[in-house]
């Protein structure tokens, strides 16, 4: 067990030394959400002049958990590079615990989640956002978000384990999770969409994730025909179990899957 | 004591309808290096993968060092080392990198795996260019990088999947050097090759393989007698075709071989380097000069001309049409 955990932590110390070799990586990482607060707060810095404190309050949780879903492509990314370069098969012939590449894996990207939240808290700061909930709670959201990447960085896994292609793995788990960004109440209220996009938009773990934070920062969500529902009355609670779930399904699967990947080339 | 024993494999892809092995038999005596010949498709990765715990047999049976493959996949591991048929290392990385992680993944302290890093990076003349990305190696270096990494621990039995395959010629002759001198350390060796002079200067003796089955065994000199030995081949201008025939046909004692194209002979010759001298001795007192002469040693292709009826190059051709299309699809 403590061997599994300190193999894992040679993984993901290798994806740190990446990063020092490869600065454009970790620059290109906190640049993009800074250029999201930035064209969000810019853009439409105009809507909801009635919310107290402005829109950023409200779009600051949305760009933080829009920015960490995208977790899961670069996961996923990672993973298939190193399927594609040979390099976990190399792994997989040495006497290592089956989970320790994989579990390194998204540590590591757990860890470069740390930098970018920490930068784009900054950014979120000059431009205007201010939590008022208090320096413990503000630690809880950001503790929040990480998990939810953390979590999301398994089905990235068992996504990168199964492809065939980096590029092509990289775009597809976009595709899936960018939409998913926008099906939300992420960056406006959903009571503007269609009935039945409402209904899906929250439930959607974006949107519960997003009003949970928000709650944690001091500021309320408005919904919309469902505002009654589960999601909406617990986001933090539907937010845990939707974090719970994705594990279980597949930190299992993508253990399995890294053992027997060479099993299909 | 046997090092490695392989029994009836049997490996299929694609829900059967790819045969890879076919009731693949082989074994390798310990301290002993066994090449396994074979062309594009042979299924010579596929038997790497299998004896170093990668891939999982359909049946068959194999043990490494005693210990079998299958049920006890990760004591195997602690007793091998794998250099795969392309180079599997971090490029971003250094080499030294590289290799300190590889120690750490073997569970050397870091500071044994940094001693054991500088000593590897010494043994391939690689130190100069230790602490450069692998992205900029020559495929030389990215090669004897990856064979590097496999023998952090020292292992007991190494496989080596065409170790050679897509170097220049210097990059082909040192990584040769370097394989000799590990097997003069006693490392027991499994190396697949296409190359039959490679399995002629690095093996003590050869498995060759077709359609995932072994077609002969044995040491190369058994092998090249089945195919018939070393023919001797000369080029001269067209007007001088006739008179050189009659030369070689008299100094061999055989009947030449005349590629009229060409415009090139060929005999085989039963005593190397004697018949040669004694054949351009002939056709200077002929006056006859030669635009080319050389002594041609049987390729790959004679083996397996001989040995299935089918030239090698067929099968790589296919293979190649086979990866192009695989490549079109993405
Ligand atoms: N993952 C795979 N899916 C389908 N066919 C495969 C796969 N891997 C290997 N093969 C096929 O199995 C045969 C043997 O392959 P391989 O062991 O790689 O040969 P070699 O290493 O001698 O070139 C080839 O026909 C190859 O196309
Ligand atoms: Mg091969």
């Amino acid at each position: 067990m403590m061997r599994a955990v300190s193999d894992a932590l040679v993984i993901t110390k290798r994806q740190l030394l990446q990063l020092t070799r490869v600065p454009e990586v970790l620059i290109f990482n906190t640049i993009q959400p800074v250029m999201f607060v930035l064209l969000f707060r810019y853009v439409f810095g105009g809507l909801g002049a009635d919310i107290p404190g402005g829109y950023v309050q409200l779009l600051m949780p949305g760009i933080f958990v829009q920015t960490v879903t995208f977790t899961l492509a670069a996961t996923a990314q990672g993973l298939a590079q190193d399927m594609e370069k040979g390099l976990i098969d190399r792994f997989r012939s040495l006497p290592i615990a089956r989970s320790a590449v994989v579990m390194g894996r998204t540590l590591g990207d757990g860890l470069l989640n740390i930098v970018v939240l920490i930068v784009m808290g900054i950014a979120g700061y000059v431009v205007g956002w201010r939590p008022t909930s208090g320096a413990f709670k503000i630690f809880l959201g950001f503790l929040l978000l990480l998990f939810f990447g953390y979590a999301l960085s398994w089905a990235g896994v068992f996504a990168g384990l199964i492809s065939k292609d980096a590029r092509v793995v990289a775009n597809v788990s976009f595709l899936f999770t960018f939409p998913l960004t926008f099906l939300s109440n992420a960056f406006a209220s959903t009571t503007s969409m269609p009935h039945a996009l409402q209904y899906f938009a929250e439930w959607n773990p974006v949107s519960t994730m997003v009003a949970a934070v928000r709650q944690l920062y001091g500021f309320k969500n408005t919904f919309g025909a469902t505002a009654n529902s589960f999601p909406s009355q617990h986001p933090l609670t539907m937010s845990l179990v939707y974090m719970v779930v994705l594990m279980f399904i597949f930190i299992p699967l993508s253990v399995r899957r890294y053992n027997s990947a060479g099993n299909r080339k | 004591m046997k090092s490695i024993v392989a029994q009836g494999l049997v490996k299929t892809y694609r829900n059967g309808q790819v045969k890879a092995l076919d009731g693949l038999n082989l074994d390798v005596e310990e301290g002993t290096v066994l090449g396994i010949l074979g062309p594009n498709g042979a299924g010579k990765t596929t038997t790497v993968r299998i004896l170093a715990t990668l891939l999982q047999p359909d049946s068959g049976h194999a043990t490494v060092g005693g210990i079998d493959v299958v049920k006890n996949p990760k004591a195997v591991r602690e007793i091998i080392g794998l250099s795969g048929q392309y180079a599997a290392v971090d490029e971003t990385l250094t080499g030294w990198d590289n290799l300190v992680m590889f120690g750490r993944l073997y569970h050397l302290s870091s500071k044994a795996a940094e001693s054991r890093a500088t000593e590897l990076l010494e043994q391939f003349s690689l130190t100069e260019s230790a602490k450069r990305p692998i992205k900029t190696y020559s495929g030389g270096m990215r090669r004897r990088l990856d064979l590097a990494a496999s023998l952090i621990i020292r292992p007991k039995v190494l496989f080596l999947d065409e170790p050679t395959t897509g170097l220049d010629p210097r990059g082909r002759m040192e990584m040769w050097n370097v394989i000799e001198k590990l097997v003069k350390e006693g490392v027991t060796l499994l190396l697949t090759t296409q190359y039959l002079d490679e399995a002629d200067q690095l093996a003590d003796e050869i498995a060759v393989i077709d359609h995932g089955k072994v077609i002969a065994r044995g040491t190369s000199d058994e092998l090249k007698s089945e195919v018939g030995g070393e023919r001797v081949e000369i080029v001269v201008a067209e007007a001088d075709l006739i008179r050189t025939r009659e030369v070689i046909d008299r100094v061999t004692g055989a009947k030449s071989n005349l590629d009229e194209g060409l415009r090139k002979l060929s005999a085989p010759v039963s005593n190397g380097g004697q018949s040669l001298i004694e054949v351009v001795r002939e056709l200077d007192a002929a006056n006859i000069h030669p635009l080319d002469i050389a002594m041609k040693r049987p390729s790959l292709d004679d083996v397996f001309m001989s040995l299935t009826g089918h030239a090698a190059e067929e099968a790589i051709a296919e293979e190649t049409a086979i990866k192009k299309k695989r490549g079109a699809k993405k």
